[in-house]
C-alpha cells in the first residue's frame, strides 16, 4: 500500500523549476498521504508525535456531529416553517437530502476559495502548503445562516483569508480569527444576509405566510423520482410557508418582547437539543458540549479559557438580571446558555490558540473579558441580539496587550528578586 | 498565605450553616421563634469559637516565622494546608524534610534501561578531549602536546588562549595519536590512545585545611580539574577571579534512560564527599544538593547524608533532575549573578584528586537504548570511544548513536567520541521512513504528551523511539505546550520569540539566564511547529554573552 502510494506519488511529481505552482500543490497532497521520512537534525533527537496536521484535525473531529446535527436540522426547520413533518424523524430522508443540498455547496465554495488562496501564496512564498486553512474551512460553513447566497460567501472567505491571514503572514501570524472575519465580513457588508428573522430558515422565497417554496431542480427532478421509487413521500412543490410562522431565533424574540415570548415559541428542551432556527453549527448544545470535552480531553483548546468565558457570561448576566431595564436583562442568566451561538463561539472560536492571548493567566483574562462584552453586546445594544463574534474579534486584537502585562509582571518578578538577592 | 483557602472553606460553611439556621428562623414564624433565637446563638457561639482558633492560629504562624522554624518547610498552622490534604502521600524518609513538588514535566518511557550491572570488560581503546564541548573557549586553544607524545593521566593537554591558565588534561595514559580539525581549523578533538594499565602523573599532595581560596583555584587549574566546573548563566566554562553565589548539584538524572546515579556512586561515596567539601571552599555561598524525592526508597546515603551541603527533595517529572529547574526553585539565577554547577561524576573527579592523589577520570557509563543486544553500565574514563563502548552490542545497522540521551545529547559516529561531561550512549533506530497518514492515524509507537495518541490511555508504556520529526517545521501555533513540560516560572514562547527578534531586554527579563539547552529540550520534543528549540535559545545566550 506504502511502495504503491509512493510510486504513485513518483510518477505524478512535477518538475520543481518548471511548475513551481503545480509542484506545491504536489507537495501539499503528498505531505497529506505520507508523513515526510524527515529525521531529526541538532537538537532533539525524538520529537513528539503531534505535529500542526494532528492538532488542527482533531478540531474537525469536534465538528463532524456539529455537521451532521446541523444538515438535518437545516432540512428539519425548513419543513418546520412549510407546517409538514412536525416531529423531528419523521421525514427523515427529505429533510436529510435538504441539508446535504444545502450545505455542500456552502462547503465546496468555502474550500475552493479559501484553499485556493492558500495554494496560491504557499507557492508564491515558496512554502509548504500550511494547514491553518483545515479548520477555517470547516469553521465557516458552520457559523454562515443556511441560506447564504453563495457569491456573497465566497467575497467573504477570500476576504478573510486574503487581507485577515495572507497580508499578516500565513498560518500563525493572523490577529483577528479568519472564520470570524468572514463572518463579519458579511455582517457588515450584507446585513440583511446575516441578521433579521428572515435568513435562518432556508428554501423558501420568502418567509412570509403564503409564500411558495423555493425548490431547485435536483430536489423535484433527481431526488423526486427516486424517493417514489422507494415510495417514500417526496417533496411537494406546491407547499407554501404556515400560518403565523415567523423564523425568529429565540434570541431576536428575547430582545424584542423577554422571555416569555421566547417560551411562547420555543421550549428549552428543544433550545437545549438544538432543533430551532440559527447558523448551522450553533443550535445543537449538547453536541457543542462534547465537542468541547473533546477538545479539552486532547488538549488541543484550552479549557482556561472555557471556563472563564462561561464566568463571564454568568457574572454580567447576573448583574443584568439585577439591574433588569429592559425585558431582556431579565431573562433569567442561565437561559443566555440556551440561546445563540454563546457555546459554540466557546468551544470553536475564542480558543484558536493563534487568536487568543498565549500565556496562562492571560488566558482567564481574555476569556472572562469575551464573556462580559459578548454579554454587554448582546443584551445592552439597541441593533443586533448577539454579540460573540463581536466580543471575540474585540478581544483577538486586545488579546497581545494582555500579554503585554501578564510578561510584564514576569519581568518585574525577576526584577524585584534580582535586587533583592544583589 | 497556604492556608488561606482552607480558612475560606471554614467561614463559608460557618456562614451556610448560620443562613440556614437563620432562614428556618425567619419562615417558622411567631410560633416557634425559639428556633432563630437557638441558632442564633449557635451561630454567635461559632463565631465566638472561630474568632479564638484563627487568633491563635496566627499567633502560632507569627512564632514559627520569627523564631525561624517556617523556614523548614513544615506547616505550624492549626488548619491543615491544601497541599497536606491533597498532596500525594509521601514515603517515611522524606518525613520534614525540604521538599519541591513540581506538577508540570511529563517522563518519555523509553525502551532499553541499562541493567543494573557495570560489564568491566567493555573498553574503549581510545579516549578524546574535545574543545568543541566547552562554550565560550577558542575553538584553536594552544596545544601542549604533539602527535606521537607519550602522556599520562592527568598530563596536559592543551590550553585555552585567552585564559592559559586553563588546561585539559588526558583523561588516560597513552600515546596521542590524532588532533582533529574541523572547519576554519578549529580543533575538534586531541586522541590518545590509551595503555592497558593506565598510568597516573603523581600530584603534589595538598593541605585541604586551612588552605586559601586562591590556593585551591591554582591547585585546581594546574591539575586540570578546573573544566569539570560549569558556570551559569550560558553554561560556560568557569570564571577563574570571581567565586560563585553558590554551587548546584543534582543527584538524579530523569532524562529518558539516563544512567541512575544512586546506582552510579556506589563504591565512590568518599571521594564525592570530598569533592563536596572542595566545592564549599570555592564558593562565599553554600552547596545546593538536589535529590530525588520521587521513588519509594530513600536516594543513595551518599547523597541524603552528604555532610556541609544544603539539600532539597524535588518530586516531579523530566525535567526535575536538571539542575537548572532545580536551581530555578532553589534561589534562581538573576542578572548579574553567577553560579556554578557539577554532574556527580565530575564531583567525584575533583573529589579523587585528594583522596587518590590523581587525576582520576573514570566514568560510569550507561550504555542504553532499545537497538542494543544487551544495555548495561561500563567501567570507563571521559571521553570515550563511542564504537568501543558499544562494541558488538547493536542488534541492527541502522540506527544512531548520541552521546547522552535523546534530547540534549549530540549525535556521534561509531568513531568519535563521549562528550565532556556525558555518562550516557543512547542508541535509537533512525526514523526516515514515510508513514502512510502518519500525522491522522493513531500510532502506537509514538511518545508524545498529546492525549490525540492511544499511548495516552496507557501511561507506563514504554516506545522504542525513532527520529522521525513527525511532521513539518511550521510558524509558532499551539501555545500552552511548551509550560506543560517545563516547571519554571518563565513564558518559554514569549521568551524565543523574543530570541527570534533579538531583543535584550525582554530575554534577560524574562529569565534567559535561568536556561540552558536542556532545561527547554522537553520544550522542543512537544513542539507542534517543530521548531528548533534548543539551537534558538542558544543563539539568544551567545548574543546575550557577547553583550555582557
Amino acid at each position: 500500500m506504502k511502495k504503491a502510494l509512493l510510486k504513485f506519488f513518483e510518477r505524478i511529481e512535477p518538475d520543481k523549476k518548471k511548475s513551481p505552482f503545480l509542484h506545491t500543490l504536489y507537495d501539499g497532497f503528498f505531505t497529506f498521504a505520507l508523513t515526510p521520512a524527515h529525521v531529526t537534525k541538532g537538537g532533539v533527537h525524538i520529537r513528539d508525535g503531534m505535529d500542526l496536521k494532528r492538532q488542527m484535525v482533531h478540531v474537525v473531529f469536534a465538528l463532524l456531529l456539529l455537521y451532521l446535527f446541523g444538515m438535518y436540522n437545516a432540512g428539519h426547520q425548513h419543513f418546520t416553517a412549510l407546517g409538514q413533518y412536525p416531529s423531528l424523524l419523521s421525514g427523515f430522508h427529505l429533510k436529510l437530502i435538504f441539508g446535504i443540498i444545502l450545505m455542500l455547496p456552502i462547503f465546496v465554495v468555502t474550500h475552493v476559495v479559501g484553499l485556493g488562496i492558500e495554494f496560491y501564496y504557499a507557492y508564491k512564498k515558496g512554502h509548504g502548503i500550511e494547514e491553518g486553512f483545515l479548520v477555517s474551512g470547516a469553521l465557516i460553513p458552520l457559523i454562515m445562516p443556511p441560506d447564504i447566497p453563495l457569491w456573497i460567501l465566497a467575497l467573504s472567505v477570500a476576504f478573510a483569508v486574503w487581507i485577515g491571514k495572507e497580508a499578516f503572514g500565513g498560518t500563525g501570524m493572523n490577529v483577528l480569527n479568519i472564520a470570524l472575519l468572514a463572518r463579519v465580513f458579511v455582517f457588515f457588508a450584507y446585513p440583511t444576509y446575516i441578521s433579521g428573522d428572515q435568513v435562518w430558515v432556508a428554501g423558501m422565497e420568502k418567509l412570509a405566510a403564503g409564500s411558495p417554496v423555493d425548490y431547485g431542480w435536483i430536489h423535484l427532478n433527481f431526488f423526486n423520482p427516486i424517493f417514489e421509487s422507494f415510495g417514500w413521500a417526496t417533496y411537494d412543490a406546491a407547499a407554501t410557508v404556515a400560518d403565523g410562522y415567523s423564523g425568529a431565533t429565540p434570541l431576536s424574540l428575547a430582545f424584542h418582547s423577554g422571555w416569555e415570548a421566547v417560551a411562547s415559541q420555543y421550549t428549552p428542551s428543544e433550545m437545549w437539543w438544538g432543533t430551532i432556527p440559527g447558523s448551522v453549527g450553533e443550535t445543537s448544545k449538547p453536541l457543542i458540549i462534547l465537542g468541547a470535552l473533546f477538545l479539552i480531553f486532547t488538549k488541543v483548546a484550552d479549557w482556561r479559557i472555557m471556563v472563564s468565558m462561561v464566568g463571564g457570561l454568568a457574572v454580567t448576566a447576573m448583574l443584568l438580571n439585577g439591574w433588569g431595564a429592559t425585558e431582556f436583562m431579565k431573562v433569567p442568566w442561565y437561559y443566555h446558555f440556551y440561546m445563540g451561538s454563546f457555546l459554540f463561539a466557546m468551544a470553536f472560536m475564542a480558543t484558536d490558540p493563534v487568536t487568543a492571548t498565549s500565556t496562562p493567566t492571560g488566558k482567564w483574562i481574555y476569556g472572562f473579558l469575551i464573556g462580559v462584552v459578548g454579554m454587554v453586546i448582546r443584551v445592552l445594544n439597541p441593533a443586533y441580539p448577539e454579540g460573540w463574534m463581536l466580543a471575540i474579534l474585540f478581544m483577538n486584537v486586545f488579546a497581545p496587550l494582555i500579554d503585554h502585562y501578564v510578561l510584564q509582571a514576569n519581568i518585574s518578578r525577576r526584577l524585584k528578586r534580582a535586587r533583592a538577592s544583589a | 498565605m497556604k492556608n488561606s483557602t482552607s480558612k475560606a472553606i471554614f467561614t463559608i460553611v460557618s456562614m451556610l450553616i448560620a443562613s440556614a439556621a437563620w432562614a428556618q428562623g425567619a419562615n417558622s414564624g411567631s410560633g416557634s421563634g425559639n428556633i432563630l433565637i437557638y441558632s442564633l446563638i449557635s451561630v454567635a457561639v461559632l463565631v465566638f469559637f472561630y474568632i479564638v482558633i484563627q487568633v491563635s492560629d496566627s499567633l502560632l504562624v507569627i512564632e514559627s516565622k520569627q523564631s525561624g522554624a517556617a523556614a523548614s518547610g513544615a506547616n505550624f498552622s492549626l488548619f491543615p494546608s491544601w497541599k497536606e490534604l491533597f498532596a500525594p502521600r509521601l514515603p517515611d524518609f522524606l518525613h520534614n524534610k525540604p521538599m519541591t513538588i513540581l506538577k508540570r514535566g511529563h517522563d518519555i518511557l523509553l525502551e532499553g534501561e541499562a541493567a543494573r550491572v557495570v560489564d568491566e570488560q567493555v573498553s574503549a581503546n581510545a579516549y578524546a578531549v574535545q574543545p568543541v564541548n566547552f562554550v565560550g573557549v577558542s575553538p584553536i586553544p594552544k596545544m601542549l602536546v604533539d602527535v606521537g607524545a607519550e602522556v599520562k593521566a592527568g598530563d596536559p593537554l592543551f590550553q585555552d588562549k585567552a585564559r592559559p591558565e586553563i588546561v585539559w588534561v588526558s583523561p588516560v595514559s597513552g600515546e596521542v595519536i590524532a588532533v582533529n580539525r574541523g572547519e576554519k581549523r578549529a580543533i575538534t578533538s586531541v586522541v590518545v590512545l590509551a595503555d592497558k594499565e593506565i598510568k597516573y602523573r603523581e600530584l603534589p599532595a595538598f593541605q585541604l585545611e586551612g588552605c586559601t581560596r586562591e590556593d585551591l583555584v591554582t591547585f585546581l587549574l594546574e591539575t586540570g580539574a578546573w573544566p569539570l566546573i560549569r558556570q551559569r548563566p550560558f553554561d560556560v566554562l568557569a570564571d577563574t577571579d570571581e567565586a560563585p553565589r553558590d554551587i548546584f548539584i543534582s543527584t538524579f538524572d530523569t532524562a529518558p534512560l539516563a544512567p541512575d546515579l544512586n546506582f552510579v556512586i556506589e563504591g565512590r561515596e568518599e571521594a564525592f564527599q570530598k569533592g563536596l567539601d572542595v566545592l564549599g571552599k570555592l564558593t562565599a555561598g553554600k552547596v545546593h544538593l538536589g535529590l530525588d524525592g520521587r521513588g519509594k526508597q530513600a536516594p543513595h546515603k551518599a547523597f541524603a547524608e552528604a555532610k556541609g551541603v544544603e539539600v532539597r527533595y524535588f518530586h516531579g517529572k523530566h525535567p526535575i533532575g536538571n539542575v537548572g529547574v532545580q536551581i530555578h526553585h532553589i534561589k534562581p539565577v538573576a542578572a548579574g549573578d553567577k553560579v556554578w554547577t557539577l554532574g556527580v561524576q565530575e564531583v567525584i573527579t575533583l573529589g579523587r584528586l585528594f583522596t587518590e592523589g590523581r587525576y582520576n577520570a573514570e566514568r560510569i557509563v550507561a550504555v542504553t537504548g532499545a537497538e542494543l543486544k544487551e544495555p548495561k553500565y561500563v567501567r570507563t574514563y571521559l571521553g570515550a570511544k563511542v564504537g568501543g563502548l558499544i562494541g558488538g552490542n547493536l542488534s541492527h545497522d541502522h540506527v544512531r548513536l548520541i552521546s547522552g540521551d535523546v534530547l540534549s545529547g549530540r549525535q556521534k559516529t561509531a568513531d568519535d567520541f563521549l562528550d565532556y561531561y556525558d555518562d550516557q550512549v543512547t542508541v535509537v533506530e533512525e526514523g526516515d521512513e514515510y508513514k502512510v497518514f502518519g500525522w491522522l492515524l493513531p500510532s502506537f509507537n509514538t511518545p508524545s504528551i498529546s492525549k490525540t495518541f492511544p499511548s495516552a490511555f496507557f501511561p507506563k508504556m514504554k516506545f522504542r523511539a525513532e527520529t522521525n520529526t513527525h511532521g513539518e517545521p511550521r510558524a509558532f501555533v499551539v501555545t500552552g505546550s511548551y509550560e506543560q513540560v517545563l516547571p519554571m516560572d518563565i513564558h518559554p514562547q514569549d521568551l524565543f520569540k523574543s530570541i527570534l527578534v533579538g531583543d535584550f531586554e525582554k530575554m534577560e527579563g524574562l529569565g534567559i539566564y535561568e536556561l540552558i539547552e536542556e532545561d527547554v529540550a522537553l520544550c522542543e520534543f512537544v513542539c507542534v511547529s517543530k521548531q528548533p528549540i534548543q539551537q534558538i535559545l542558544r543563539k539568544g545566550l551567545d548574543t546575550m554573552r557577547e553583550q555582557s
